[in-house]
């Protein structure tokens, strides 16, 4: 794990070895690669029951354990801190990166256990959840992939990445074997004619030169023969060419649906690191390169190889000698074209990324045109445009001219390999040692395979394209979900909404979001998450979800642990309403039933007039057929929000969700959109989270959270004469409505939250 | 401009105080980094509120400079590239050993979206920890290392 440091010198580790005695053990060892003051050196921190030991390049130190002994771990801009202090005194501290972190905090947690150990409190039978991540240590809930290592990704995609296709390849072999046949009865029948000039040459024309008549009987033959091969060449290789695209498309597809459908199981903690254009561009784009790569380079390299091989065997049996001379220059002309090809790989790639600044422009301009627009500033955006042309221009005119050198250096190199054969041809045609025929067929064979050896040097390229691509597709594919489905999965069923949250932890990375939370939600209560932005509210809900699992405790529904319903069947029993609605392409009514795509016409209206959402539907030109979502009709978001909440109400879930969900709109729509969720709360186990705390009058209970800790909890009025945290947030609201300040949003929440917004809508 | 204090406590954090306040355990910001790393500087308390803006280190005591000055050695880390040794490979993720006015290191790029230009030839390298590496002036880099540096760009 120490990808960003030198390896520890194995004399370290033995040095270390050898200063414990016989009976103690190691830990936990911390490598660190970074000192006092931030110049990369390395150094190890080691626990072992009776100590602390620390080692640089100045010699070690070490603190016998002791109950007054405590360790901080922090981290700032990629360097983590680890502290010992000793009764309100620094008396150790130790810097490294990031990357050794996992190390860090299994160091700093064995420290507590044993240091509690020694307080008299017995140590706690193992704090781990599951197996220690194989690579760097961090222990993981089962069958979890570790988040530090996951995100390494140190390996640059190899070739070797490909033969993992062989997966998507195998259901095809019996086709992909056909194919493979094709291609070499069809390749060899190409080099048949080359063959037939040889007798068509010394047979009939030669003959004839020297005064005998044209055997037009034998010429026939040949010219047939040549017609023959043409024609089942022509056959053959349509033949194999059409079995192979259609095989390769297959491939491409069922690779396309298989990664689609594993990211669709995986959390919502994986979509929010990534970015929605990449994921897209792995599952569209790099697919297609993957099969264009196997139905043309990998299909045309093949062929070409089969032809050189093919064509040297045939070359050595009519002349070994000859043979030798024409296949002599092959290497050298091939290692010349490779050379050309790969500076001019480089410049292409370049070319690629200049290409990519250009299209930033763009996309950075188009969006933002009402801000260019409001400070006039399209001169300047014109000129960056013009700059990142400029710069484009300057790349490709380089590149242009290796380009421009390469295929007349390759007809070059070609005609001085012909002139070579000619010149070996001619002198031993002189000596009697070959016929006419047979140069005339070897000046047809080479001139046939000098022209394949460009195309043959393509192939180094794009198979390393090709692997890149199947390397980020097979990214997706090894992620495994750490939210994974139960063994055994319990079908939930109709549940009755009873909520148990138990000693909940939950850490985002390294940081801490939920901190041993307990709370017991009766059915058909509603309760009211406040709280400042960052203190865990949002967490808490998707932990409730399931769209994450808790590191610590439990959460139960019913008595059952939510980890043990199978997790499509528990969704099912959630209604979720969130502060951006997120509606599909498709009509109203598809996005009104789109929990349950078997409701009834009936079933629709009665959830959208609940919703308060019917009569503005019947206002709209197409009625529940209009068509929302990107490029259908516009709603405002009063209007989204409230077919979002006929959604929640189709689905008749007993626990039901509301993230924010009137803190985006006016307080008149929000007048409109919280009569829809009085109907909607009715009789449900509610959770809101809510902004404005007047949204939480009708909660039975607050729940006030600050960094991930419940501070308060009680009714309103309760919480209110108590005068504590919510009585704060309660006066510091009332004052901006006084002061008319009381804008929707007036901090963003999604900066401090783990899961930003696109990974939100993906959940709506 | 001494209307305050500064002293390092127990726990090696530097304490702030003015006149009759209570004091405060501060952390020095420096406001540009990467532009005007010597231009303001921010004195900010643990809840994030700023409780001193300090124009140019030049402005203060010696004592007060000399903590701040060896406080934000131990906080900033952008360690500036001098010299790239090898690249692992030229397709991404690549391990580079560069030379570092920290030492000798290796980091992995992740892909080439993590050189960033910031303008006048300066580069920023983000690795796969998030620790970012500066290039001051590409043009004062070695042939050797420009040269690889480039199939990058």
């Amino acid at each position: 794990m120490s990808s960003t440091s030198e390896p520890l010198p194995v004399s370290w580790r033995s040095d270390l070895q050898s200063r414990l005695d016989g009976q103690e053990t190691l830990l936990a060892v911390l490598d660190l690669d970074l000192d006092a003051r931030l110049c990369f050196t390395p150094g190890v921190v080691a626990l072992t029951e009776r100590r602390l030991l620390a080692g640089d390049g100045s010699g070690w130190r070490e603190w016998p354990l002791d109950a007054d002994l405590a360790l901080a771990l922090r981290d700032h801009a990629g360097v983590g801190t680890l502290e010992l202090q000793q009764q309100g005194r620094r008396i150790g501290c130790w810097r490294f990166t990031l990357g050794n972190n996992p190390a860090a905090l299994q160091l700093f947690r064995q420290f507590e256990q044993q240091c509690a150990a020694l307080a008299g409190a017995a140590a706690p039978a193992s704090a781990m959840l599951g197996e220690p991540c194989p690579e760097c240590g961090a222990p993981l809930a089962p069958r979890e992939t570790c988040a530090a290592c996951s995100r390494l990704e140190a390996v640059p995609p190899s070739t070797s990445t490909l033969f993992r296709l062989w997966r998507f390849a195998q259901p095809y072999r019996w086709q992909l074997l056909a194919g493979f046949v094709l291609t070499l009865v069809a390749t060899a029948a190409n080099l048949v004619p080359p063959y037939l000039t040889m007798p068509l040459m010394d047979e009939v024309l030669i003959p004839y030169q020297n005064g005998k008549p044209i055997d037009y009987r034998l010429a026939g033959m040949y010219l047939g023969g040549l017609l023959v091969s043409a024609l089942v060449a022509w056959v053959l290789g349509w033949v194999k060419t059409y079995i192979l695209a259609l095989v390769s498309e297959r491939i491409g597809a069922d690779l396309r649906t298989t990664t689609f459908q594993h990211l669709l199981r995986l959390s919502l903690e994986y979509f929010g690191g990534k970015r929605t254009g990449d994921l897209m561009t792995r599952i569209g784009s790099e697919t297609d390169r993957i099969c264009v790569f196997l139905s043309l380079h990998l299909l045309d390299f093949a062929t070409d190889v089969l032809m050189v091989l093919m064509t040297a065997a045939v070359l050595v049996s009519i002349n070994p000698w000859l043979a030798l001379v024409t296949l002599l220059p092959l290497p050298f002309i091939a290692w010349m074209i490779h050379v050309v090809r790969d500076r001019l790989r480089h410049g292409f790639e370049k070319c690629d990324r200049i290409w990519s600044e250009v299209t930033n422009v763009l996309a950075d301009t188009i969006p933002g045109i009402r801000v260019v627009k409001a400070f006039a500033q399209e001169k300047r955006e014109a000129e960056r445009f013009r700059e990142a042309n400029r710069h484009n221009l300057v790349i490709n005119d380089r590149v242009n001219r290796i380009w421009s050198l390469f295929s007349p250096t390759v007809t070059l190199l070609t005609e001085i390999g012909l002139l070579v054969v000619w010149v070996v041809g001619i002198w031993q045609v002189g000596h009697g040692d070959i016929t006419v025929g047979v140069l005339t067929a070897f000046i047809a064979y080479i001139s046939r395979f000098y022209t394949r050896l460009d195309s043959m040097s393509r192939i180094v390229s794009v198979t390393q394209k090709a692997a890149a691509g199947a390397k980020r597709i097979f990214d997706i594919l090894d992620h495994v979900s750490n939210v994974p489905e139960a063994a055994q999965p319990i079908a939930p069923g109709r549940l009755h909404g009873r909520i148990e949250l138990n000693g909940v932890g939950f850490r985002y990375g390294n940081q801490a979001v939920i901190r041993d939370l307990s709370l017991s939600i009766a059915p058909g209560e509603m309760i009211g998450l406040v709280g400042h932005s960052g203190s865990g509210k949002s967490t808490l809900v998707n932990l409730i979800c399931r769209f994450y699992d808790v590191s610590e405790g439990s959460i139960s529904v019913d008595g059952t642990d939510i980890r043990q319903f199978s997790i499509a069947g528990y969704r099912r029993n959630m209604g979720l309403v969130l502060q951006e609605p997120f509606l599909f392409f498709g009509t109203i009514a598809d996005n009104i039933a789109y929990g349950k795509p078997d409701a009834t016409r009936a079933e629709i209206i009665a959830a959208a007039r609940a919703a308060h959402a019917h009569e503005f539907i019947l206002r709209l030109p197409h009625g529940y057929d209009s068509l929302v979502g990107e490029r259908g009709q516009t709603l405002s978001g009063g209007e989204r929000q409230r077919i979002s909440i006929a959604r929640a109400l189709l689905i008749d879930p007993h626990i039901l969700i509301l993230d924010e969900a009137t803190s985006s709109v006016d307080t008149t729509t929000e007048r409109e959109i919280q009569t829809a969720l009085d109907n909607l709360v009715r009789g449900r186990t509610t959770i809101a989270i809510a902004h404005r705390l007047s949204t939480l009058r009708r909660a039975d209970r607050i729940v006030v959270l600050d960094r991930g800790q419940i501070v308060e909890v009680g009714p309103h009025e309760d919480l209110m004469a108590r005068q504590g945290a919510y009585f704060k947030l309660h006066q510091a609201q009332a004052r901006l409505n006084e002061a008319d300040l009381a804008q929707p949003s007036e901090e963003s929440e999604q900066s401090v939250e783990p899961v930003p917004a696109p990974a939100r809508e993906a959940v709506a | 401009m001494n209307d305050f204090e500064l002293s390092r406590d127990a726990l090696g954090r530097l304490v702030y105080r003015a006149g009759e306040e209570a004091p405060h355990e501060v952390v020095p910001v420096r406001a540009f980094p990467i532009a005007a790393p010597d231009e303001g500087i921010a004195l900010v308390a643990g809840n994030g509120r700023e409780l001193r803006w300090i124009e140019t280190l030049a402005e203060l005591p010696v004592a007060a400079r000399e903590l701040i000055e060896e406080e934000l050695a131990s906080r900033e880390f952008l360690p500036r590239i001098r010299r790239i040794v090898a690249v692992s490979s030229f397709a991404t993720p690549s391990t580079w050993s560069v030379e570092t006015d920290r030492g000798a290191t290796r980091f992995v790029l992740k892909g080439e979206e993590d050189i960033r230009r910031i303008g006048d030839g300066r580069l920023l390298i983000a690795d796969s920890h998030g620790i970012q590496f500066l290039i001051r002036e590409v043009g004062a880099l070695d042939k050797g290392s420009r040269k690889l540096l480039d199939r990058f760009l």
